[in-house]
């Protein structure tokens, strides 16, 4: 299985290295950097790579190339996967996965790979079990721990791994006992020249964050669960139950954690809760062309569409922006092309616009497409399928918890082709 | 500090000082030495200091945990290098294994058998055996890890290691099955005998495997239906095959002549059925592993379902998008089907990086056919202006493939492809002229015209793919266009000099195919450019323009050749197929590391064909020891004598279960009616639990059924016909009754397995002339075999089964019944429980284990002050737990 990690920032440093089984020379990164240097832009390099004696797989997350050095065949996907696992566990245990909060926290950092992976198997990989084994850094610990004398790490042994339930600490205590689900749906489409709906499909996740003490046994049920078309699972819903019942039954985690992800079933029309009007012309001649992007609500069921960004990857013979907007800033960026019109909110009487001038290299041809353009909204309070919570209930523990739901409505891969 | 060879990071000096700084103030005053080692070259150190930092590394261990954890991942790191000192440390990791605390245990096993010092193989594979029979299943897990680790150090331990692995493929616990079947599958993949009698195990294991081990197990198990299974594909082949004007006797023959018709094994379908919940996994390769043993496994009618779960992990980040788009490029050439309602979920958004944007393309190519191909081409439309030019490239490619393999639309692509001839871009056009030669070719008969068109485009293209694909195109239909050939050859001519090396090749081709077709006109052309390339700096040039030149020319010393010289350069050459990179693909194991890269990787194991005739399904019975004795009536109950039961359970158990069965403390006599004689027609049935392991099946509840002739007559041949039993459960029925004399009573054994449930089983009780439908529903008491515990292991095993997994209740207990011998008596009589003994007088303990799982029960009645008492329960299983608790409450209210 996994043999190696390395960890690589963009300018080619290998910053930490860890090895589960005999040591391999840092120099099997060479093929790596070399693929990297054919493909150009970092999105491109191939995830997996053929070396003579190992294979790399390698994930990038935060300006960071995960790179995984291993020996024999294994599911690729299984590798990637549990990489991203290891930085989804930095982000949560250091606010942040990047280079320098890495390095800040080298000790812990090896503690965990150390606890994760046995002879290059997960071991441990759910963050409730590995809080337990290694506590996570705060200032106010480590002002204790040097005044003190003791260590951030547990003294106690977990028994997490050994129970029934083994993404759910032991003791869990709290004086007030809150669950709260957030109901996040994401619109992805794409809209043609005309305004017509390519594609579209809304893509929606419940996000919960739950401090109940003992061990609580929640159910939590919909209004319309039809709605749900394809649903990928926390490990700690009982699939059962939601076969025969359509009722999510499950003991959760202490604290953040993703309890399900949906597709809402193809067949649902989807609301496009902006439109977009544009006009970006290029002249042959004058090397300078023309910009102009209205954006205007459309189907928010009344509410209001805000935090309304745009971007424009220009062609590349673009050479800078002379424009106005009606609302918000917009910056341009010269070198990597990319325009960015932060907009804020849509107010319908008055529709923010932005126009003006586009000047291009002299001599260069005019380009061949329009670009597209990406656009990112946030509905408050509204899941735009539909989907309700009808009731949470609780078993197993005597107090009554404070519950609570969120809907937000945002914008997923949402592009308008021009 | 130094900078090279550190000892904790691996890195240069500056995560070090890091390191430093965040330890040394937590360091207590003992614990500084071990310091030096981190912070110091330990290459450069005599050996004499190696040994003081060992030795002082060795005593950290009993302090801090934070230090000992570092000095942990110091030793692995190191002790290949530095073997005699990592020695030292051996005596503190043996020392820890036998330490009460199950982690502790797990940790010493899991540094030991990672110092990677061939001299402690001999230790290792003494401490692996131990901890293989650890209670603790933390334990076992991580002696499945170490048996990997051991025979990547010592692959001759290589047989003792299967005999453990043998051993930990019987283990119960979700826990171990991951770990042990990654050993199994690095140490001995072979030895797939191992799998037979544990494989229903693990079918209903799997969906509580941590997600790792789902994955290789999952994979393990694909493996091993292809060994063990027939085919399921064949009755779709053969009902294709099917002529359909066939008559039906015709039919009939044939089916008799061939083999019986396809029925699919149980234990087939049970992978299928068990794995099927785990499309809904939030790990990607979860997912990914069921979609795979889908395709190559199940039925083809079944795989429809995997579709929308790989759909879904489109949304996950690039990498994983990678992977599962090759998958779906590979399935979507054999099966259309499969992903065509999802055809928009592929569609490209100019953000996506270049890699995915081409395996999306590369689908909808695929998926493409006489419905959607209009849409698609409109699609494919946008893509071509994209900026991304390789891209656009890439999606002229696929517009030829779409030309190709859909007849109704090759014109109008073509149409589409020629007007971008004029496109601004070089790239864009190259690609298309390309294409459109490779489309031309498949049907020359009437494009004339494009091919003037693209004469013209000569002049201004200068990418050399694209010159020598029109070059080849003017030259092979070079009669079409009379006019307009030699003319571009005089023009080639002239630049011949300044060409790359493929242009000029073609170019003598040209010149070659003009020759023998327009002489007249070409001779002379030709043959200057003959010179030419004849003085040529690349060797290949030169080297075809000789041959050409004797080819074609005629002199006196050309051979036999030069007469067929026009056939041989003008003969009808077949059209080139545009096919699917990913066509050749499919002989790898779907989402494997092979496929990815579309080489064998080291290790990979091919999958293999069907066998044709199923291998023995009965090698995965577990409950295969079936006595002689089974069918002979047992007349009496409790006829077997204590030792003897105590015998069979040595046979039935599996060995590494760690809960001894006893025998039980009380048998109730009480019997339960199974048939009326007024409505069983004078043939009456009773049923009773006779409180024995069963011997038909460990799983299995032992059932004596009495039945009774209460007619004057014989009542011949009783037997069990049709069952109706609720799924999972199985049952052994009684050997069939020949006769049963008038008023003569005779009493058969049977085992049914209840799952753990108390479902009736409903069956149906046969005589010679008459059928009757009777019931057996088991009282939840008798689902449970008594287990033999101490008081200590009992409070153990009670501490780990609390929160959900107990039910408890106050009951308010009737005076004569507080004495420790009546309660005792109310108890068991009501459940099959051992009895534990206890210290205390107010605490009342009873263990066992349920029969078809075999998770532990565990009751304890706690006598207050006033009548009160607390019954507890605490079982894994919290249903039964409740029912039980539910019956024993009344009981010992009551007097």
């Amino acid at each position: 299985m996994i043999h190696s990690l390395f960890l690589i920032n963009c300018s080619g440093d290998i910053f930490l290295e860890k090895h589960w089984k005999s040591v391999v020379s840092q120099s099997v990164c060479d093929y790596f950097f070399e693929a990297q240097e054919k493909a150009a832009d970092v999105e491109n390099v191939p995830p997996v790579i053929s070396t003579p004696h190992h294979y790399l797989i390698s994930i990038y997350r935060e300006k960071i190339f995960f790179v995984s050095v291993i020996q024999t065949e294994v599911p690729p996907l299984f590798v990637i996967e549990f990489l991203h696992r290891v930085a989804d566990t930095f982000q949560d245990y250091f606010g942040e996965c990047s280079e320098t909060a890495i390095k800040d926290n080298v000790v812990i950092v090896y503690e965990l790979l150390e606890e994760m992976l046995d002879n290059g198997f997960p071991l441990a990989t759910e963050s409730n079990i590995l809080k337990e084994l290694i506590k996570p850094p705060t200032i106010l610990r480590s002002v204790v721990n040097s005044i003190t004398g003791s260590s951030n790490m547990g003294d106690t042994l977990p028994t997490g791994q050994l129970s029934n339930i083994p993404w759910r600490r032991a003791v869990v205590k709290y004086t007030n006992n809150e669950a709260y689900f957030d109901v996040i749906e994401e619109i992805d489409a794409i809209i043609d020249k005309s305004g017509s709906t390519v594609f579209a499909e809304i893509q929606g996740v419940i996000d919960s964050c739950i401090k109940l003490a003992g061990m609580p046994d929640l159910s939590l049920s919909f209004m319309n669960p039809r709605l749900l078309d394809d649903v990928s699972f926390h490990p700690c819903i009982r699939f059962k139950r939601w076969e025969s019942e359509r009722v999510l039954s499950f003991i959760p985690p202490d604290g953040n954690f993703r309890l399900i992800s949906y597709r809402v079933s193809s067949q649902n029309l989807v609301a496009i809760p902006v439109y977009v009007k544009h006009t970006i012309s290029f002249k042959e001649n004058l090397s300078s062309g023309r910009f102009d992007v209205t954006i205007g609500p459309k189907q928010n069921m009344g509410k209001t569409v805000e935090g309304v960004i745009a971007t424009v990857h220009m062609p590349k013979a673009v050479l800078n922006m002379n424009l106005t907007a009606s609302q918000g800033s917009y910056t341009f960026d010269p070198v990597t092309k990319v325009l960015t019109w932060d907009v804020g909110k849509i107010n319908p009487q008055k529709l923010p616009n932005l126009k003006g001038i586009v000047n291009l290299q002299s001599g260069a041809p005019k380009p061949e497409e329009n670009p597209s353009v990406n656009i990112q909204f946030k509905i408050q309070q509204l899941a735009i399928s539909g989907l309700k919570v009808n009731r949470l209930d609780m078993y197993g523990e005597k107090y009554k918890p404070f519950k609570g739901v969120k809907y937000i409505t945002k914008a997923g891969k949402f592009q308008v082709r021009t | 500090m130094s900078s090279n060879s550190l000892g904790y990071s691996e890195q240069g000096g500056e995560t070090v000082s890091e390191l430093g700084q965040e330890a040394v103030p937590t360091t207590a005053p003992s614990a500084s030495p071990a310091f030096g080692l981190f912070s110091s070259d330990t290459k450069r150190q005599s050996s004499s200091d190696d040994s003081f930092y060992l030795t002082s590394m060795a005593t950290t261990f009993s302090v801090l945990p934070e230090i000992k954890k570092l000095v942990y991942v110091y030793l692995m790191r190191y002790a290949e290098e530095q073997q005699d000192l990592a020695l030292l440390s051996i005596s503190t990791f043996q020392r820890a294994l036998k330490d009460p605390n199950q982690l502790i245990r797990a940790s010493a096993l899991r540094v030991l058998s990672s110092i990677r010092v061939p001299i402690i193989v001999p230790i290792m594979m003494l401490s692996i055996k131990e901890a293989a029979a650890d209670l603790s299943p933390y334990v076992r897990k991580n002696a499945a890890h170490a048996i990997q680790k051991l025979y990547s150090l010592d692959p001759e331990q290589k047989e003792m290691l299967i005999e453990v692995i043998e051993k930990l493929l019987k283990d119960k616990s979700t826990l171990v099955a991951g770990s042990v079947v990654m050993s199994f599958e690095e140490v001995c993949p072979d030895r797939i005998d191992l799998i037979h009698k544990n494989y229903r195990k693990l079918c209903n294991l799997l969906v509580d495997v941590e997600e790792w081990g789902q994955v290789v197990i999952i994979h393990m198990m694909t493996r091993y239906a292809r060994t063990q299974f027939v085919s399921p594909w064949k009755e779709d082949e053969e009902y294709n095959e099917k002529n359909f004007y066939e008559s039906d006797e015709e039919q009939k023959e044939k089916n008799l002549k061939g083999k019986k018709p396809y029925a699919m094994d149980p234990d087939h379908r049970l992978l299928i059925r068990n794995t099927k919940p785990l499309l809904q996994s939030r790990n990607a390769a979860v997912v990914m592993a069921v979609a795979q043993l889908y395709w190559h496994v199940a039925p083809k009618s079944e795989i429809g379902i995997v579709s929308k779960s790989l759909v879904r992990l489109l949304r996950s980040n690039r990498e994983v998008q990678y992977i599962v788009l090759q998958n779906i490029a590979t399935m979507s050439i054999q099966r259309k089907g499969l992903f065509e309602p999802y055809l928009k979920s592929f569609y490209v958004r100019s953000t996506d990086p270049t890699m995915i944007k081409t395996l999306k393309l590369e689908i909808l190519t695929n998926l493409a056919n006489e419905a959607n191909i209009s849409t698609l081409l409109r699609e494919f439309q946008t893509y071509v202006k994209s900026q991304d030019k390789q891209f656009a490239a890439a999606t002229i490619q696929a517009i030829g493939r779409c030309a190709t393999n859909i007849s109704e639309v090759t014109d109008t692509c073509l149409n589409g492809l020629v007007c971008l001839l004029s496109n601004r871009d070089e790239i864009v056009v190259a690609e298309s002229v390309v294409v459109i030669k490779k489309l031309l070719q498949t049907q020359p008969a009437h494009h004339g015209e494009i091919i003037k068109h693209m004469a013209k485009l000569l002049d201004n293209i200068t990418v050399p793919v694209a010159r020598a694909s029109i070059l080849w195109l003017i030259g092979e239909y070079c009669e079409r266009v009379p006019k307009i050939a030699p003319d571009v050859l005089r023009k080639m001519a002239k630049s011949f000099t300044s060409e790359d090396d493929l242009v000029k090749l073609q170019i003598l081709n040209l010149g070659a195919k003009l020759y023998l077709t327009n002489s007249k006109q070409t001779k002379f052309l030709t043959q200057y450019i003959l010179n030419l390339g004849k003085y040529d700096q690349s060797y290949d040039i030169r080297d075809r323009t000789r041959f050409i030149r004797q080819l074609i020319v005629p002199n006196e010393k050309s051979g036999a050749l030069s007469k067929y010289a026009k056939k041989i350069f003008l003969a009808q050459k077949p059209a080139p197929l545009l096919e699917s990179p990913f066509k050749d693909r499919d002989h790898f194991q779907l989402g494997t590391l092979s496929h990815t890269l579309n080489t064998r990787a080291t290790g990979y194991l091919e999958l293999s064909n069907w066998p044709e005739v199923a291998p023995d399904p009965s090698v995965r019975n577990v409950d295969a020891i079936e006595l002689v004795s089974a069918s002979i009536a047992v007349t009496t109950p409790a006829i077997l004598s204590p030792s003897l039961v105590a015998d069979l359970e040595g046979l039935n158990l599996s060995s590494s279960s760690v809960i001894d069965v006893s025998i039980p403390v009380f048998v109730p006599m009480k019997t339960h009616e199974l048939l009326h004689r007024m409505s069983g027609k004078g043939l009456a049935a009773h049923y009773h639990f006779p409180r024995q392991p069963c011997i038909y099946g460990d799983q299995m509840v032992s059932v004596q059924v009495t039945l009774t002739n209460t007619t004057d007559e014989k009542i011949e041949n009783i037997h069990i016909g049709e069952r109706k039993l609720p799924s999972d459960m199985r049952m052994h029925e009684f050997s069939p009754i020949e006769s049963l004399e008038p008023e003569g009573s005779i009493t058969v054994s049977m085992g049914i397995d209840f799952c753990d449930s108390t479902q009736t089983a409903s069956l149906k009780l046969c005589t010679k002339d008459n059928h009757f439908s009777v019931n057996i529903q088991p009282p939840v008491g008798e689902l449970l075999l008594p287990v033999i515990m101490s008081e200590r292991d009992f409070k153990k095993e009670k501490g780990k089964l609390t929160g959900m997994n107990e039910t408890s209740a106050s009951v308010t207990v009737a005076p004569q019944n507080s004495t420790r011998l009546v309660i005792v008596q109310k108890v068991v009589n009501v459940a099959n429980l051992g009895v534990v003994p206890s210290g205390e007088d107010n605490i009342h303990r009873f263990a066992a284990k349920t029969v078809h799982s075999g998770s532990l029960m565990l009751v304890t009645v706690e006598l207050k002050e006033g009548s009160t008492a607390r019954l507890i329960i605490n079982t894994e299983k919290t249903v039964i737990g409740s029912i039980l608790l539910r019956e024993l409450k009344p009981v010992l209210s009551q007097g």
